[in-house]
């Protein structure tokens, strides 16, 4: 099979072949002297032993994992309902911010203003503000709860973000389509939902997917407002053992997550580049 | 009260002459000879110094010093008290009292810089609860059913685990801060503090907040302790630490806080 392959090659396509497989030659021997140098040369460093206790600390971590597993449960549980509710609020302000009549001119203000407010505040005021402050006007349990008032800080900011996204799809739809559609005798409303947000829609979902990861590591934000989440339960830890192995651990289940998240990400964005070019 | 305390102070000036004319331990190692110097704070605050007027011998860490003073040979009238900010005293140098009293925890990092007396106080876990819960009673049964919040990286968040064990899961902050503001907005009944701190919060920073009750201190929590501060090297110091422990010894320490600290306070020990 090789063999007729090799054959029915072309002068060109031998030597293109050669090449690659040069390149990958060198590739994964230089991969390899690096990674080599790094596990030689680090722990040859002077505080490499104490280095390596407090921060890679077998039994620290075997004794941590599972309760740091337990407490990403409600890093999870949060970013569930934040997420629809998210995605829902940020499409509302961008459609209000891209409200074409006049009589709508309040609300194009409104989203613009929420959009510059939000993006602009750093969201651990707003997790404070909101968490803290809306509580304290005095209102009684559960409504007072920091879960729902810090959900609501993380919804609010990643709104505006996500709102900015979504008016960037809809700028995306070319005007002509709009244009042809209103000749069809669609109105401005059908114009919007059945010709431009579902093309808007979908040439943001990569994007979207980065606020996704982005929103998934906030979520722990809410650990300066009392729910003991992951980033939280890991602090415990390490005060508990004067051991920092369990924030490592933290990093860990985070990547567990957010490699697979931000790889699907690339490979959308790739296809879409694919599908445009 | 006062004469009483003339009282005393005569009886402790007839009783320590002549032990000092012995030639007590800090004899000579004074500033100023036959005169102890304290400072404290200025202002001093309750319930360490009772209405900032140390000379009265009212207040915890008054009453400690008198006490101490008197161990030493050192009759009522020959203390003499002098002010000193919190910071000035523990920057490197030379100073004007022999001894420092207000709360110095006693640190490693600390201890380069100053010398500290053993500790006359280890500073127990106390329950500072919100106005929602001011009427709970102090016992580990009606404790658990509260919502607790603590600071998450303090020895409090084993000991409410292990102690008391909340029903519900406690809310954990960042710092003291942020446990005001969660008790302000009554999103927790209680917390977990060193006691000092409890008592702070109480009366200046959270309105209809109360200090619930205290913990018998646990070493074994590495707590706060309190030691007099003094000049890098000073002879005093193994006087003062004699002194310190024969009043733990006989339990005069133990009296002396229990005075100011529990009955004063009204903080009782939860059982």
């Amino acid at each position: 099979m090789a063999d007729t392959k090799t054959v029915g090659m072309t002068r060109r396509e031998r030597y293109e072949a050669q090449q690659r497989r040069r390149s990958l030659i060198i590739a994964a021997s230089s991969t390899v002297m690096v990674v080599a140098a790094i596990m030689i040369f680090v722990p040859m460093a002077p505080g490499w032993e104490k280095v390596q206790r407090s921060f890679f600390n077998g039994d620290v971590l075997a004794q941590t994992f599972p309760k740091l597993v337990d407490a990403f449960l409600v890093n999870i549980m949060i970013f569930a309902w934040c997420a629809p509710a998210i995605a829902i609020l940020g499409l509302l302000i961008a459609l209000a911010r891209d409200a074409k009549s006049p009589a709508l001119f309040p609300l194009r203000i409104f989203g613009a203003t929420f959009t510059d407010v939000f993006r602009g505040v750093p969201v651990i005021l707003t997790v404070y503000l909101i968490g803290f402050g809306i509580p304290g006007l005095g209102l009684p349990r559960p409504w007072n709860s920091p879960y729902i008032w810090g959900s609501l800080a993380l919804i609010l900011t990643y709104s505006a973000y996500v709102a900015e996204i979504f008016r960037s799809g809809i700028d995306s739809v070319h005007h002509s389509q709009r244009s042809a559609a209103l000749s069809l005798g669609m109105s401005e409303r059908q114009v919007m939902r059945d010709v431009v947000l579902p093309q808007a829609v979908r040439n943001v979902v990569p994007s979207q997917m980065n606020m996704l990861i982005a929103l998934q590591k906030d979520v722990s934000l809410l650990s300066f407002i009392g729910p003991v989440e992951i980033f939280r339960q890991a602090g415990v830890f390490k005060s508990l053992t004067a051991n920092f192995t369990p924030y490592v651990g933290a990093a860990i289940i985070f990547l567990i997550v957010t490699i697979p998240a931000t790889r699907y990400a690339d490979h959308l964005m790739a296809k879409q580049r694919r599908d445009r070019s | 009260m006062s004469k009483m305390l003339s009282a005393t102070a005569i009886s402790l000036a007839v009783m320590s002459a002549p032990a000092f004319a012995g030639g007590h331990c800090a004899a000579g190692k004074t500033l100023t000879d036959g005169t102890l110097t304290i400072a404290t704070g200025n202002p001093a605050y309750y319930p360490w110094v009772m209405d900032d007027a140390p000379e009265s011998g009212q207040g915890f860490e008054a009453a400690v010093a008198y006490a101490v003073a008197a161990e030493m040979g050192f009759a009522a009238e020959n203390v003499t008290w002098v002010r000193s900010s919190f910071d000035e005293a523990i920057q490197p140098g030379a100073k004007n009292f022999d001894l420092n009293m207000q709360q110095y925890s006693i640190t490693p990092e600390r201890e380069q810089i100053v010398d500290f007396s053993a500790p006359y106080y280890t500073a127990p876990m106390a329950v500072l609860v919100g106005a929602s819960a001011v009427e709970t009673a102090p016992t580990l049964d009606a404790l658990r059913e509260l919502q607790w919040g603590a600071v998450g990286s303090t020895t409090a968040v084993p000991k409410l685990t292990a102690v008391i064990q909340p029903s519900r899961d406690p809310l954990l902050y960042g710092d003291n801060a942020d446990v005001n503001a969660a008790m302000s907005a009554n999103q927790i009944d209680a917390a977990l503090f060193d006691l000092p701190t409890a008592l702070f919060l109480s009366a200046v920073m959270i309105e209809g907040s109360r200090v619930l009750g205290q913990f018998a201190p646990d070493l074994t929590d590495s707590p706060d302790q309190f030691g007099m501060l003094m000049e890098e090297g000073n002879p005093l110091k193994a006087c003062v630490d004699e002194a310190l422990a024969s009043l733990t010894e006989r339990g005069d320490l133990a009296a002396i806080e229990a005075t100011w600290l529990q009955d004063t306070t009204g903080v009782p020990l939860i059982e």
